[in-house]
């Protein structure tokens, strides 16, 4: 007898605990109409940057092709030259290319990145349905031109020589407004302010 | 001299391919299917935060015969080649692929003999998605967008005369843009230019 009780009092336990949820919080997020933002530091789509004057940080360098554990990266460099000047420095990149079907968005191209010109967005809707479209190339890659900035080629404007742009001028407090840190450390040359540096 | 002069347009009467192509999008049912890593982040998607019933797609099918898409969720070994094929031709027709996360699409970081460098030398492939794995939304994000490449499908003598005339498909926008106020205001004047053509 008593078991015919407990039966029928399972089923209602159950489906009180349904009812009582309906008046929890909801945790869904509605995720297409609302988007929620990510960490700040989400690996997300890669930049390619510019200095404050419109000039391309990358210098052709490959370090991030041979960081990329995927081989996602294929970069091909090529001569600065006075009249046809991309970059600060002796060399830019001629092309540079992607491939988000490669890419496993670790981070470690950023992290070889010896200008800071590869850094990692928060955009994250990159599904197509081609392969082709998914390799991106330089033009979609490189970060929109901002108030101030002009297209290159064009001189160098920040200083005479990429010295001053890399650890001069144009990274000091007007480039980066209100940060004594960086401006200092960028100041005191390679290695200043490295707590590594200072041990050895 | 029916009902359907007397309604505006667009209201009870609609054309055999608008209704097809809504329901097929509204009620895609993926094949209960994971491979690797990347099954973890499907189930996610597919569970309370994330909740892809909100798309009509909470049921993931245990048989394929029950499927019409195929989410390829991880990377497929040579070995498994053979049986992920076979799960697609068990699937009753109309059915999409996506590829999810790098390793699927193109075989990612796992450049070796043992890994099929994309699933798309297997099966044909509708959408790609990068990531390693890819987060819910990304899912989310192919999803929406193979929504809307199949309710952009022709059917019957539409499809016919768009082959002929050279047809250039809807181009795929982020769902976080065609999904926000503006972009869903975008999409009405496009379909109104569309009908009043």
């Amino acid at each position: 007898m008593e078991t015919t009780v407990a039966s029928f009092l399972d089923p209602v336990k159950g489906f009180g605990l349904t009812f009582a949820t309906m008046f929890r919080q909801k945790t869904t997020e509605q995720y297409p109409e609302e988007v929620k933002a990510t960490a700040p530091r989400y690996h997300g789509r890669h930049v390619l940057n510019r200095h404050p004057d419109g000039l391309e940080k990358c210098i052709g360098c490959e370090l991030c092709a041979w960081a990329c554990p995927a081989d996602a990266i294929y970069v091909e460099g090529a001569d600065n030259t006075e009249d046809k000047r991309f970059s600060p420095g002796e060399r830019y990149a001629a092309i540079y290319q992607i491939n988000y079907l490669r890419c496993i968005f670790c981070g470690l191209c950023i992290e070889a990145c010896p200008t800071r010109s590869l850094t990692m967005t928060n955009e994250y809707e990159l599904a197509d349905d081609s392969r082709q479209d998914l390799i991106f190339t330089k033009d979609q890659l490189l970060a929109p031109l901002l108030p101030g900035m002009e297209q290159p080629p064009h001189p160098m404007r920040l200083g005479d020589t990429d010295t001053d742009y890399y650890v001069g001028v144009a990274n000091r407090a007007s480039a980066v407004p209100g940060n004594d840190e960086v401006e200092g450390r960028l100041a005191g040359g390679p290695g200043h302010n490295d707590p590594l540096r200072e041990e050895s | 001299m029916g009902l359907e002069e007397k309604l505006p347009s667009g209201v009870l009467l609609s054309t055999v391919e608008g209704i097809v192509n809504w329901s097929r999008k509204s009620s895609l049912w993926p094949a209960t299917f994971g491979l690797a890593c990347c099954a973890i982040e499907m189930m996610s998607t597919g569970a309370g935060r994330y909740d892809l019933a909100r798309f009509g797609m909470e049921v993931f099918r245990p048989s394929p015969r029950q499927a019409d898409l195929m989410i390829v969720a991880g990377r497929v070994s040579q070995k498994m080649a053979p049986v992920v094929r076979q799960i697609y031709d068990q699937m009753p027709e109309p059915k999409w692929v996506i590829a999810m996360g790098v390793c699927a699409s193109s075989g990612g970081m796992f450049n070796n003999y043992a890994i099929v460098q994309g699933v798309d030398h297997i099966v044909p492939v509708d959408m790609y998605l990068p990531g390693c794995p890819p987060r819910p939304e990304m899912l989310m994000d192919a999803i929406l967008k193979l929504h809307d490449k199949i309710s952009d499908e022709p059917l019957g003598a539409n499809r016919a005369r768009r082959e002929r005339e050279g047809y250039v498909p809807r181009e795929l926008v982020a769902s976080s843009v065609r999904f926000s106020k503006e972009g869903k205001a975008a999409a009405k004047k496009a379909y109104a230019q569309e009908r009043a053509k």
